[in-house]
């Protein structure tokens, strides 16, 4: 047991330590963007001296090594600044962003986990066969189509032509939940299109590993049933890659809906992000990576630890 | 009289299209142990697998019957063929590591045997098994999981697995390939106990022909899917009635031969690939008792009594020819490398190691030491050593031609790194998979040997002639050779820097037996040739005594016994040598108390006191008994000399 604390304390330190070489990495390509804070708050037309004002008044004049201590200090003391951009704090807009994304995230999930894990299993328990192709080649060219492009098909058939679901994902304030889970759906089926693909062929593989093993042999031979061999000696070894697959792509459902959310108009994080690097919003764009790293680090240290969890080794 | 146990009547199988046995026949009384042989590739496991209808989704029965207690198999339904895999078939195959689920307990598992027969309280029955395969603390051992486990004791929890139901057919695959010696013993010893008491019968399918007539009433012998012959155990093997039979029992070191009695005998050629078509007789085109007949009609079915042997002729056979052999090395006094007080310590998560405690040895030119002891006893440790992969911890010294050989490879010369070459026992681990031969064996020619030109392409030349690789394989790929021209390819690539000491690594104890016997004389030819010493590190008893002068045993990282081959396999010898030696004889065994530990810290008595059947009292566990590398022939013992144990040997592959 303190062998596997250990483990875990090591691992939170090193994430810290990778959260903050991140930061590091952010703020020095955020100074080589181009392009000037006040001037973009200000639009071309403004006073060079307006602008120089205002660059002061926001702390961007200073010399770069100042700034980024400055704002690693409060990001400590859990103030993550002020937005250039909009004069406020940043906090807010990360924490309502992030839980706009994370209700994205766990529709898509919620659809793709089910569906692209039952694939995998029956393609492995139909390998060679119809289905098996299906869903090897199906998935595949899946996963090829960008997300803009079947993003807008799907809004022409099922928004526009068939009417079934709403073509934005915003709803109106006080929309109770049910009616808000269905406006997520349009924007969550790209998603999980493209990820059916490789969730599917991961659990694939993991289900014809575990199949093939001699344990499992050893159990068939026991007399179990079918289905007690599949439960209890199959599934739980089979599913191990497939947990840890799934963990990495929450990270990139969290912070890498650029073009989904752009399509549908859907303030997540990614959008965020996009809308402070344009704006040259320093303290927005970095808090909304480091914000998306960490969630990045944290599905993963999850997945270890159910990883662990259900495999002594 | 009961049914037998099984019968196959005409079996045939194929995977896809490719036939793999063709019209197998035998019967497996009740309660006896029929053991099936033949090189790997013949169809053995197929054979296992179709007699419990356990065929992989591929496998396919063509043709033929398959009874099991007089139970047609092959038309029961679904729930009828699970009902005789739960009551009265069992299978334990070659590792036990996989034939275990690593995500669930020991205890979990062997209950569920029970669980399926309705029994019960399976954990206790569960429990209960366990004590009848011997194993220490059954009850912790329910809460464990596989790969806590040695692997002796993961084969008998596969074995308990097995027994739980009381079959009445149990088929063994290999059951103890990959296991050490005094283990493979008692595992084997452990199954021949239960089977008598049950009255279970068995399927021993293996290619250790010693192993099998040592267990078995009766031997089939496969050879391409065919049974060739079949008969009384002793008979099949002391008197082969067929000409692969005799010249499979003939490829074996054994009856105490040794490498100046004259090379081993092989098996020319190789299996006929799956799919090719045989001719009418299937080993006529590697068999030296060939007559235009055997090209022509299809052998009968000769059968003496019991014993069927599916040939033209009767034995005698006319010996093949023999293989030239070039006089062996005379080992030279002159010490090519000296090992002194090699240890190593590594820091492991419960405090320092010892992986190798004090070695001492001298290697003179052209001598082969062999290097015995169990997994965890250091050997490879003591390999790695020498060759530099490991730094000793302080206070070892190495010295090549009597001048200091530096402790690390990058400490060594170019010509010091050359002098010490190694072969592994799997040779793929050796060879670059993405270069063909030509250039693994160019790569170090240039590098260790710094030719070029024209004495690049006759150093090749004669580098791949030496191994007898042809023009074609040097042009291969290694995935695209079989394991005998792997390993010969690997030897030539050791070979290439025109070494001083090759370190064999097990190299044979993945191949079957007509290739471990071509290898063999490979290695004793290259050393007569060259004069190279080798250190080779083997568990097999016959093979180490057929190539070495003298013999090293090491247990926990001591060396235990060093002396001339001869001496330290007649005795009187150290009691662990004792129990290995007598794990290979057909003579009793000596069981020793439990495994070996885990290597740990520098103990202060002997490293073998906790396991010795021999152990005195107090003095073996408090004061490390003496040891005189320089002596001729050392024991780490304090027993004195006059009682030190002695084993009826006759080797096992005397076949005696």
């Amino acid at each position: 047991m303190g062998r596997k604390l250990r483990m875990v304390a090591v691992r939170c330190a090193l994430s810290g330590l990778t959260l903050l070489l991140l930061s590091a990495v952010v703020f020095a390509a955020g100074q080589v963007l181009p392009g000037d804070v006040g001037r973009s708050i200000l639009g071309p037309l403004a006073d060079a001296r307006a602008v120089a004002a205002l660059d002061h008044q926001l702390g961007a004049d200073a010399p770069p090594l100042l700034m980024y201590a400055r704002w690693i200090g409060h990001l400590l003391q859990g103030d993550m600044g002020v937005s250039y951009a909009y004069r406020s704090p940043v906090a807010p807009f990360i924490v309502r962003a992030l839980g706009k994304s994370s209700a994205l995230a766990a529709v898509t999930l919620a659809l793709v986990v089910p569906l692209s894990v039952g694939a995998g299993i029956l393609a492995a328990s139909r390998r060679g066969r119809w289905q098996d192709r299906l869903v090897n080649l199906g998935g595949l060219s899946l996963t090829v189509v960008p997300e803009f492009v079947s993003g807008i098909l799907l809004i022409l058939v099922f928004g526009v032509w068939l009417r079934w679901l709403p073509i934005s994902a915003n709803t109106r304030p006080g929309t109770g939940a049910p009616e808000q889970l269905r406006h997520l759906i349009l924007p969550a089926l790209p998603l999980v299109l493209v990820l059916f693909g490789y969730i599917a062929r991961i659990t694939r593989a993991g289900m014809i590993e575990a199949l093939d093993a001699d344990y499992t042999r050893t159990a068939t031979l026991k007399g179990l049933r079918r289905s007690q061999v599949i439960l209890r000696h199959v599934l739980r070894n089979a599913l191990l890659p497939t947990i840890t697959v799934i963990a990495a792509q929450t990270s990139y459902l969290l912070g890498g809906l650029v073009v989904v959310e752009t399509l549908f108009r859907y303030q997540g994080i990614g959008s965020l992000i996009l809308t402070a690097a344009h704006g040259k919003d320093y303290p927005m764009l970095e808090a909304g990576i480091l914000t998306v790293g960490a969630a990045y680090i944290l599905s993963a240290i999850l997945a270890d630890a159910l990883v662990a969890m259900l495999d002594p080794r | 009289m009961s049914p037998p146990a099984l019968s196959l009547a005409g079996l045939s199988v194929s995977y896809g299209r490719t036939p793999i046995l063709r019209g197998l026949s035998f019967e497996i009384a009740p309660g006896a142990c029929f053991g099936l042989v033949g090189e790997s590739g013949c169809g053995k496991s197929t054979a296992a697998f179709a007699a419990l209808r356990a065929l992989p989704p591929a496998g396919r029965v063509t043709a033929g019957q398959i009874g099991i207690d007089g139970q047609d198999v092959l038309s029961l339904s679904r729930a009828g063929l699970r009902q005789l895999w739960a009551r009265r078939v069992s299978m334990v195959y070659q590792d036990p590591s996989r034939a275990l689920n690593p995500t669930l307990t020991v205890g979990v598992q062997l209950a569920e045997a029970f669980t399926v027969l309705g029994a019960p309280d399976p954990m206790a029955r569960a429990e209960a098994m366990l004590a009848r395969v011997q194993v220490p603390s059954p009850r912790r051992l329910l809460a464990a999981y596989p790969h806590q486990l040695s692997g002796g004791t993961q084969q008998r929890v596969v074995i308990a697995m097995a027994l739980a139901k009381n079959p009445s057919l149990l088929v063994l695959d290999e059951p103890t390939t990959g296991l050490d010696a005094t283990v493979e013993a008692e595992i084997l010893d452990l199954v021949d106990a239960l089977r008598r008491e049950q009255g279970t019968a068995v399927l021993l399918i293996s290619h250790n022909l010693p192993m099998v007539a040592r267990m078995c009433d009766r031997i089939g012998v496969l050879y391409a899917g065919i049974l060739v012959e079949q008969g009384e155990a002793g008979e099949v093997l002391g008197a082969p009635s067929h000409p692969y039979t005799a010249r499979l029992v003939a490829c074996l070191p054994g009856a105490g031969r040794r490498k100046r009695d004259g090379p081993l005998q092989t098996i020319a050629g190789g299996l006929p690939a799956p799919g090719a078509a045989l001719a009418p007789c299937a080993f006529a085109p590697r068999c030296d008792r060939r007559e235009a007949v055997c090209l022509s009609t299809p052998p009968p079915e000769r059968w003496t009594g019991l014993h069927m042997a599916l040939c033209h002729f009767t034995p005698p056979f006319p010996a093949p020819p023999g293989l030239s052999a070039g006089a062996p090395a005379e080992a030279g006094a002159r010490p090519v490398l000296a090992a002194r007080h090699l240890s190593k310590t590594y820091a492991g998560p419960g405090g320092a190691v010892r992986a190798v405690d004090d070695a001492s040895l001298t290697l003179a030119a052209g001598e082969t030491l062999g290097l015995v002891g169990e997994s965890g006893s250091g050997k490879t440790t003591l390999a790695r050593l020498l060759l530099g992969l490991t730094a000793p911890d302080p206070g070892g010294t190495l010295t090549l031609d009597d001048a200091a050989l530096g402790p690390t490879i990058r400490s060594r010369s170019r010509n010091d790194r050359r002098a010490i070459q190694i072969i592994f026992q799997n040779p793929d681990s050796a060879l670059n998979r993405a270069q063909r031969v030509r250039s693994i064996l160019t790569r170090p020619l240039v590098r260790l040997a710094g030719l070029s030109g024209r004495a690049l392409t006759a150093a090749l030349s004669e580098l791949a002639q030496g191994v007898r690789l042809g023009e074609a394989h040097l042009a291969m790929r290694p995935r695209a050779l079989s394991g005998g021209l792997k390993q010969r390819a690997a030897i030539a690539r050791a070979f290439a820097g025109r070494p001083r000491v090759v370190i064999c690594d097990e190299p044979t104890s993945a191949l079957d037996v007509s290739v471990q016997a071509a290898i063999l004389n490979l290695l004793a030819g290259l050393q007569a040739r060259d004069g190279v010493s080798y250190v080779f590190i083997s568990h097999d008893l016959a093979v180490v005594r057929y190539l070495a002068d003298r013999i090293a045993v090491m247990y926990l990282g001591q060396m235990l016994e060093v002396g001339p081959a001869e001496d330290v396999l007649a005795g009187p010898h150290h009691p662990y040598t004792a129990a290995l030696v007598s794990a290979s004889t057909a003579a009793t065994r000596i069981r020793l108390k439990g495994e070996m530990p885990a290597p740990g810290a520098v103990q202060a008595g002997c490293v073998f006191q906790a396991n010795c059947p021999r152990k005195i009292g107090p003095v073996c566990e408090n004061v490390r008994p003496p040891f005189d590398p320089d002596a001729v022939h050392p024991v780490r013992c304090h027993l004195p000399a006059g009682e030190l144990p002695r084993v009826d040997r006759r080797l096992a592959g005397a076949n005696s």
